[in-house]
């Protein structure tokens, strides 16, 4: 008996596969309008002169390669030498260059965790996010829900996600830009004294840098 | 929401619009304002990235790097390569 997908949203007339799953769509799902466009303002760029294929691939590469551990490394410094903190807060851009990370002419700003108050990121006009820096945004940062909820009620939102705080915190919501855009340095977590920055770095998630989690325990 | 892994069409994209943006071909702002001209529904029916392609094309459309005809012409061509977006490269 195959599997039951009832709410399975892409149905084509595939129909199953030898083990009875629904095929799934792999690149050759029918050519849409915007991917014949994707194509042809490509090609155009690429026959004029303005760009090259391998220039396209290489960029590719290059955000592929951008993950949170990226920032995860850099907020591990941060906890572990007060200079490097002190420079990250006065300008995270900088401050990631200076540990080799190639973030672009990207204006970035770290904002704390403390006791007292809590930071959330979010871009309200659509999907703005360090990038540069963490890799794409997840899906969800995208959506019309988070990014309305995440003014709205915060609190709300934060506790789906796991993050309980008491009604004393301060929650300080930073609507992101395409010309600014913010990364939370999240509080380190008690118990972790003496530990060396890369197990440090193994406990900063990407949510705890938009501030919709808190760093592990260890 | 779930995460997914983007298309390869999409990461093109992504990449298109960085590289242009670097080159000088558009600003951000250009984006932003083409964006917006799409309308609230725009919003509704078409997913990120088919947004970001249009407001990358309308940009290098005004920035006069090719012509609406040309465009036109060349989606034609690419809608007759075949039914796929695999299929629909050239070469």
């Amino acid at each position: 008996m195959p599997h039951d997908h009832p709410n399975h949203s892409h149905d084509h007339d595939h129909g199953l596969s030898p083990s009875g799953h629904p095929y799934r769509a792999d690149n050759d799902e029918p050519l849409t309008y915007w991917q014949r466009m994707e194509i042809a303002v490509r090609e155009l760029l690429i026959e004029k002169g303005r760009i090259t294929a391998a220039e396209i691939a290489n960029q590719i590469e290059v955000m592929d390669a951008r993950s949170p551990a990226n920032g995860a490394a850099v907020v591990a410094r941060a906890w572990s030498d007060p200079d490097f903190k002190a420079r990250l807060l006065a300008d995270a851009g900088a401050a990631s260059r200076e540990m080799g990370f190639d973030i672009g002419p990207l204006n970035l700003i770290a904002v704390e965790n403390t006791d007292t108050t809590h930071n959330l990121i979010v871009c309200t006009l659509c999907s703005c996010y360090p990038r540069n820096l963490l890799g794409l945004p997840p899906d969800w940062y995208k959506t019309r829900e988070y990014r309305s909820r995440a003014v709205r009620e915060p609190r709300a939102v934060l506790r789906e996600f796991g993050v309980n705080l008491p009604d004393s915190t301060r929650i300080r919501v930073h609507d992101s830009t395409a010309d600014m855009r913010y990364i939370i340095l999240p509080a380190r977590p008690a118990g972790t004294d003496g530990m060396a920055e890369p197990d440090l770095a193994r406990l900063v998630t990407r949510d705890a840098m938009i501030g919709t989690g808190l760093a592990r325990t260890p | 929401m779930d995460g997914h892994d983007f298309a390869l069409w999409e990461k093109r994209v992504d990449a298109l619009m960085v590289l242009c943006g670097a080159k000088g071909f558009f600003t951000v702002d250009g984006l932003r304002r083409a964006l917006e001209d799409m309308g609230e529904d725009a919003f509704e029916k078409h997913s990120y990235y088919e947004r970001w392609i249009a407001a990358v094309n309308q940009n290098l459309v005004e920035a006069g790097i090719y012509s609406l005809e040309e465009l036109g012409t060349r989606m034609e061509e690419i809608a007759a390569r075949g039914p796929t977006y695999g299929a629909a490269q050239d070469g």
